[in-house]
């Protein structure tokens, strides 16, 4: 399919889904409305409340909190993820004593935490990076420490003919292994990060597309609430796009970049 | 005269999961003098890759000794370049960076390096692919690559495991003659092991059979009489390559079948 003909389609889905929108909600048909503009709103009131959030300049200020927590998050995890990813795989004792520890927080939904970190960092930004990071930890961890754990057999063994000590098997063999399966779950832990910051501003804060969000909701605004949704919605294809870009360069080397969505 | 690589007397046994062990070869011994050519054949898993990998000092032998130039060897054989089977290039790095580490590794200045690693690319017939990642070049091209990855090391033996079974026909005799092309340059000892009978004779000085395994052994030794250069393609109409080939295969053909049968068996 060419280019043209799949954009156009694509329009076509948004224009169908925003005109059924905009048509069950705006006319009663045979004295039901199907979509109530109170619980469902209409595509015009949205639109109308998205222009109005960027014409006031207001919005710019919950986006940039918002990116701040998820950019914190995303490094803050990673950093830590690639590090402990990289002990564990090089120990085996020590995976194999934290084993069940690791598996057991990462089964912990991660939203009953929120409380505990409101109560430890306070309403501010950094309860939000503490949640992101939980998130984003766990995700690289085990993708680092699969990447260590799976360099190929006979890369190691060609590394050390061709007289490779240990420093420079790390630095040459398990760093750009470990890498590589990082990057290639950029989506994810990006995503998650993001996730981490909205729900944890869903939850308790001052600032942030998830606190408009909420806010909205608390007063039964229900343009304010889709208005802040799609605002979200641009920022998360937004950084997507981002991250795609991110991960071409680095991962020049590989066939085909396998993406590992969560 | 010391030999480059001389195997004394040597067992590879290893230890099964169930406690049981599993010999894979049993009294070994085999010496390559320097410049000399030498393939091992033997039936799919007589354990000729292990041997090799014991005289690289990856694997160490349960009983016996492997001797470096009259030394014996202990821990990795730093004097041996090997060619693997399978893709051991660094996926991550592109084919110039790949051919030059080994250098680098060493200390060599990363410019001097770059441009000895160029040189090789130009020998092994790749001039204007550095640029290129592993998955960008075909099979035989990244063999092209492994071989100036082991070669700029200059290395004082050269062993080889099947390294272009995974070609194509045509592609492994124009790998053979390049290889021989090299080789021929300054003659290393050479210990090449292939389960393919005529690419042995075709490349080296002297052949030298492994029985089925388990607890292969060493079990014919054949000097190839074949003046150099020799061509890949055209050694093989030769009389003396066919009567030899017909003399080994008589030996060659009985521990196949034993091969075979016993894979049947499992």
């Amino acid at each position: 399919m060419s280019r043209a003909k799949l954009l156009l389609l694509q329009v076509i889905v948004a224009v169908v889904a925003v005109g059924l929108w905009h048509v069950l909600s705006t006319d009663d048909y045979f004295g039901v409305a199907v979509l109530p503009p109170f619980f469902f709103s209409t595509p015009g009131d949205v639109a109308a409340r998205v222009v109005r959030l960027f014409a006031g300049g207001t919005i710019w200020r919950h986006l940039w909190v918002t990116l701040a927590e998820s950019m914190l998050a995303f490094a803050i995890g990673s950093i830590g993820g690639v590090l402990i990813g990289f002990w564990f795989a090089r120990k085996p004792t020590v995976a194999a004593v934290f084993d069940p520890y690791v598996k057991m927080v990462n089964a912990l939904p991660r939203v009953v935490l929120a409380p505990i970190f409101t109560l430890w960092f306070g309403l501010g930004i950094w309860s939000k990076v503490a949640l992101g990071v939980t998130l984003v930890f766990f995700i690289v961890f085990f993708n680092v420490y699969q990447g260590v754990k799976e360099v190929s057999p006979t890369v190691l063994a060609n590394a050390r003919m061709l007289g490779m000590n240990d420093r420079a098997l790390m630095r040459h063999v398990y760093w750009p292994s470990a890498l590589s399966w990082m990057f290639s779950s950029l989506h994810t832990s990006v995503g998650f990060a993001v996730v981490g910051a909205v729900v944890g501003e869903y939850l308790g804060s001052a600032a942030g597309l998830g606190y408009l969000i909420q806010q909205a909701e608390g007063i039964f605004d229900v343009a304010g609430v889709f208005a802040g949704m799609f605002i979200l919605a641009g920022f998360v294809i937004a950084i997507d796009g981002v991250v795609t870009m991110v991960e071409r360069r680095l991962l020049v080397w590989r066939p085909a970049v396998a993406e590992t969505r969560g | 005269m010391t030999a480059s690589v001389a195997l004394r007397d040597v067992t590879i046994a290893f230890r099964l999961a169930g406690g049981a062990t599993y010999t894979a070869v049993q009294h070994a011994s085999l010496a390559v003098e320097e410049g000399e050519f030498v393939a091992i054949v033997g039936p799919t898993g007589c354990g000729k890759s292990t041997l090799l990998n014991v005289a690289a000092g990856l694997l160490a032998p349960s009983s016996g000794r492997v001797e470096i130039f009259g030394g014996a060897l202990a821990g990795l054989n730093r004097t041996a370049g090997y060619l693997f089977q399978s893709d051991a290039l660094f996926p991550w790095k592109t084919a110039i960076e790949n051919i030059a580490i080994g250098l680098e590794i060493a200390g060599t200045p990363a410019a001097d390096a770059r441009k000895r690693a160029e040189q090789w690319m130009a020998r092994v017939g790749l001039a204007g692919f550095g640029a290129r990642y592993p998955h960008m070049l075909s099979g035989g091209q990244r063999k092209r690559v492994g071989l100036a990855q082991v070669l700029i090391r200059n290395p004082g033996i050269l062993l080889m495991d099947e390294p272009f079974g995974p070609l194509d026909a045509q592609t492994r005799q124009i790998m053979g003659n390049l290889l021989l092309d090299l080789w021929s340059a300054d003659r290393k000892a050479v210990l090449f092991v292939t389960h393919d009978l005529e690419e042995a004779i075709a490349l080296s000085d002297r052949v030298v059979i492994m029985s089925a395994g388990p607890a292969a052994r060493i079990i014919g030794d054949w000097t190839v009489a074949l003046p150099r250069p020799r061509d890949i393609a055209e050694v093989r109409h030769e009389k003396a390559f066919q009567d030899l080939h017909r003399e080994i295969w008589a030996v060659l053909k009985a521990e196949v079948l034993k091969g075979y049968s016993q894979s049947d068996e499992k």
